[in-house]
């Protein structure tokens, strides 16, 4: 077994979990400012999902991902390049309320103890439970991105069905890559261009990014993708094994057969960290999720702890690096070193790139019927339960998620409810008629991922460090 | 409800955990009008989060009778709640890992069989592997109660509130008692939202019951106490039978889903102020070895959970059952000091029957909160 060895600190100024944008660029900028710096990643190599194996990408990959991909080199080469303790393959797994970090490494555990720390932990892909959703074949549109990214593979017949930016993007992927998908079916319903409009003139701001988008959906249609809009009713169809996927669009019904389908609803932050720490979250009705109340720099409720980039609320990379920048200032200053880069400038980019955002949420919001499964789904795909008996449980008096987790086992298996939580939140929420805010969500236990039984037997605590 | 509203009943009962909610569903039965009073939600803390152990093997002798007396309700406790709690039949077993530990099992079983309890027996070398196949090599034996079992704490609970209700009991959450006072023949439990008016009153607040029991001159000194629980991935299914260990700490049983549930005593961190708890995971490291030991199929398991609560635990180890030694109308079930689960339907029967007709015939007598006085 490999524990740390003798040169890596077990006490640090800053521990920055996670090395996506937010987290690479928080680290590094700590790291100019004289700060001791760990970072600890699940990955083999920086760059998070949005970035993943950027290190390792060859021409042909980085033509097909795009300049925004290989954007993210730099950073990672900065991240090798700064005075830091960066600990690749890290799974933090627990952080106690005095900032103790328990971690996996190389099959043995061991601990860190932080002055601060910075979740930058990112965000999952927003559940999409439909009829069939946990037949053989079907994934999501996430998944099929990092085998694009980390093993260049493309998959071959893939229908991509959902809504919001990463769906474009990877159909006009697989289009460059040379396997188009055998179709797009966007479910972002009828009407929600003009609920976005208002919007329009502030995302000008930003036009950049709408100008990427806009090129992304020509390109997928202009290579012959066939795309269907406003699909509802969608239901993977097959035994075990998905064989198609069936749905409405227009009046009419389709059935597009294939054998492996990629569902999208957009992505939320994951909470598993800053829910652990009990930090508290609040529900963002434009977002249409929950995320950690912090301050303009990313503190949270926790003392000490910061959160920045799309854990902290959905960004994107560019705003994820310049809120990680803004955290390690923060952090630094408060630790009475000067800051090596001016705050106003990195908020002012931050201004700009996310003005945006409020027109792709109004855009892309999850239509309702992948927020409310129908009462045959299934919600729960650890412990198959389906969102009927997540209602009866409520009828029953169950008065929220933790009661119908100690109920119906749903978030006790081992996605720990990181795949179903908000559904299952948002079906209590509906049926009680309350709100977000009040029904809340799972609390979140150790271990954060899975852990060997033996690993914790062999687990190597900090000894109580002096005062 | 608007404030300085005041509701009337025959008993009210503060918590609404296992031994709260059995009360009111028992003493609803017997005709009292029943008012529940929980400051969070039922079930909340240690009666929703237990090890879920239906357990009468090992319990302190004072608690034998008792304890066999609720393992009789338990058997027909799925049928009375309409709804079967996740409860199963299966073997409690204590295995000993070498002779002395085993001769340690035998001495409690004879003391037993001297009392006129038959429940618990010796399982030499090759009965106790009939009932853990899976068993490590260096165990010699065990003591095991073989029709005790386990079931869903939070689904049982819930089951008796909603048993209790139907019976006509009435059941407010989210409602904290500030303050419990006499006012002529009665007793008034405030909060903050209602007054509710009594003549009797049952303190099941767990490990916040000490503090409403010293705010009635009563001492008894509960300290607040977070067991913690591990969970592993699915298993293969090699266990059906719930193990604990003779000379170290452990609690483990295989739930039918193949998931393990592995316990023990072992304590993370406890606060009533904020009714948190947190895990000490270096605290659980003997635990591992201690499964891995016993049952070497689990040096692959995986933990991919766990879980703790606050439960309130006396210096003795033993709960407070009965009487007030100090007022008329005021009774006590409290500090089941970890093991208090199996115990609640039957603590929760003859409180009810001491509260209804005035008398039990339970020996509780060790159980009095005079003991602290």
């Amino acid at each position: 077994m490999t524990m740390m060895d003798r040169n890596t600190p077990h006490v640090c100024d800053l521990a920055v979990i996670g090395a996506g944008p937010a987290g690479m660029a928080a680290a590094v900028t700590a790291s100019k400012a004289g700060l001791s710096v760990v970072v600890l990643d699940e990955g083999e190599a920086p760059g998070g999902q949005i970035y993943r194996d950027i290190e390792r990408t060859t021409p042909r990959r980085s033509a097909v991902l795009g300049e925004d991909y290989v954007a993210g080199g730099a950073l990672a080469k900065a991240l090798r390049e700064a005075d830091l303790t960066y600990l690749p393959r890290s799974t933090v797994w627990n952080i106690s309320t005095e900032r103790l970090i328990d971690f996996s490494r190389d099959g043995g555990s061991s601990q860190l103890q932080a002055t601060y720390i910075l979740v930058a932990t990112g965000a999952v892909e927003r559940p999409c439970p439909i009829p069939g959703w946990t037949k053989t074949g079907v994934t999501t549109v996430g998944a099929l991105q990092i085998l694009l990214k980390s093993a260049g593979i493309v998959e071959e017949s893939a229908v991509l069905a959902g809504s919001g930016p990463l769906l474009w993007l990877v159909a006009k992927q697989m289009v460059d890559a040379g396997a188009p998908p055998v179709a797009v079916v966007e479910t972002t319903p009828a009407g929600r261009m003009q609920a976005a409009l208002p919007h329009l003139f502030g995302a000008l701001k930003g036009h950049r990014y709408l100008t990427k988008g806009l090129k992304l959906l020509r390109a997928v249609k202009a290579a012959g993708v066939p795309v269907y809009s406003a699909a509802t009713d969608l239901e993977v169809t097959g035994e075990t094994a998905a064989t198609g996927l069936r749905f409405t669009s227009k009046g009419k019904q389709h059935l597009v057969s294939a054998n492996h389908i990629a569902l999208h609803q957009g992505v939320v932050p994951n909470q598993q960290v800053t829910r652990m720490l009990r930090c508290e979250h609040r529900w963002d009705a434009s977002q249409s999720c929950f995320r950690p109340v912090t301050d303009a720099r990313g503190l949270t409720s926790f003392e000490n702890v910061y959160t920045a980039g799309d854990g902290a609320g959905i960004m994107g990379a560019v705003s994820a690096a310049l809120q990680g920048r803004l955290a390690a200032l923060d952090i630094a200053t408060k630790l009475g070193k000067s800051a090596p880069e001016r705050a106003d400038r990195l908020e002012a980019a931050l201004a700009r790139d996310g003005a945006v955002r409020p027109f792709l949420e109004a855009l892309y919001a999850p239509a309702p019927a992948f927020v409310l499964p129908a009462d045959g789904v299934t919600v729960c795909r650890c412990e198959e339960i389906t969102a009927g008996a997540i209602r009866e449980a409520v009828d029953l008096g169950a008065p929220g998620p933790n009661q119908v987790k100690s109920f119906l086992r749903t978030g006790m298996g081992p996605c720990q409810g990181r795949v179903c939580g908000l559904v299952v939140a948002s079906i209590i929420n509906e049926r009680r008629k309350t709100q977000m805010d009040e029904t809340g969500y799972f609390r979140i236990r150790p271990p954060l991922k899975p852990l060997q039984l033996s690993e914790l037997a062999n687990f190597k605590p900090l000894e109580k460090l002096e005062p | 409800m608007t404030r300085g509203a005041e509701l009337t009943a025959d008993l009210v009962i503060v918590g609404g955990g296992i031994h709260g909610c059995s009360a009111a569903m028992f003493a609803a039965q017997r005709g009292l009008d029943v008012i529940v009073v929980e400051k969070d939600t039922v079930a909340r803390h240690s009666s929703g989060v237990n090890a879920g152990g239906v357990r009468r093997l090992g319990r302190h002798f004072a608690e034998v009778p008792i304890s066999q007396k609720s393992m009789e309700i338990w058997y027909d406790l799925p049928d009375m709640v309409e709804d079967d709690c996740g409860f199963q039949v299966a073997p409690q077993i204590k295995v000993a890992e070498n002779e002395e530990e085993l001769e340690t099992l035998a001495a409690r079983a004879r003391t037993l069989r001297g009392m006129g309890f038959e429940h618990e027996v010796i399982l030499d070398h090759k009965e106790i592997r009939e009932h853990l196949p899976a068993v490590a090599d260096h165990v010699v034996g065990g003591l095991g109660s073989l029709t005790d079992g386990f079931a869903q704490p939070y689904q049982t609970t819930f089951a008796i509130s909603r048993r209790a209700k139907r019976d006509g009991a009435r059941i407010f959450e989210g409602q904290t008692v500030t303050s419990v006072r006499r006012d002529g023949a009665d007793w008034i439990v405030e909060t903050a939202e209602t007054r509710y008016r009594a003549p009797k009153v049952l303190n099941c607040a767990g490990a916040w019951a000490g503090k409403l029991a010293g705010s009635l001159g009563e001492h008894a000194p509960v300290e607040a106490v977070a067991p913690m629980m591990l969970v592993t991935a699915r298993l293969p299914h090699f266990c059906d039978a719930v193990v604990g260990a003779t000379g170290r700490p452990l609690s483990f049983k295989q739930m039918p889903n193949g998931t393990v549930v592995i316990g023990g005593g072992r304590k993370g961190r406890a606060d009533t102020s904020d009714d948190l708890s947190e895990m000490l995971f270096p605290e659980l490291r003997l635990t591992a070895e201690t499964a891995m030991d016993l049952f070497p199929i689990m040096r692959g398991a995986t933990i991919v959970r766990s879980w703790s609560g606050v439960e309130g635990r006396m210096p003795d180890d033993i709960p407070v059952i009965g009487m007030s030694g100090r007022h008329e109308g005021l009774y006590h079930a409290f500090g089941f000091s970890m093991h208090g689960f199996q115990m609640g339907p039957g603590v929760g029967s003859l409180m009810a029957e001491l509260i209804a007709t005035g008398a039990t015939q339970a020996p509780i007598a060790p159980f009095s909160i005079t003991r602290f006085a």
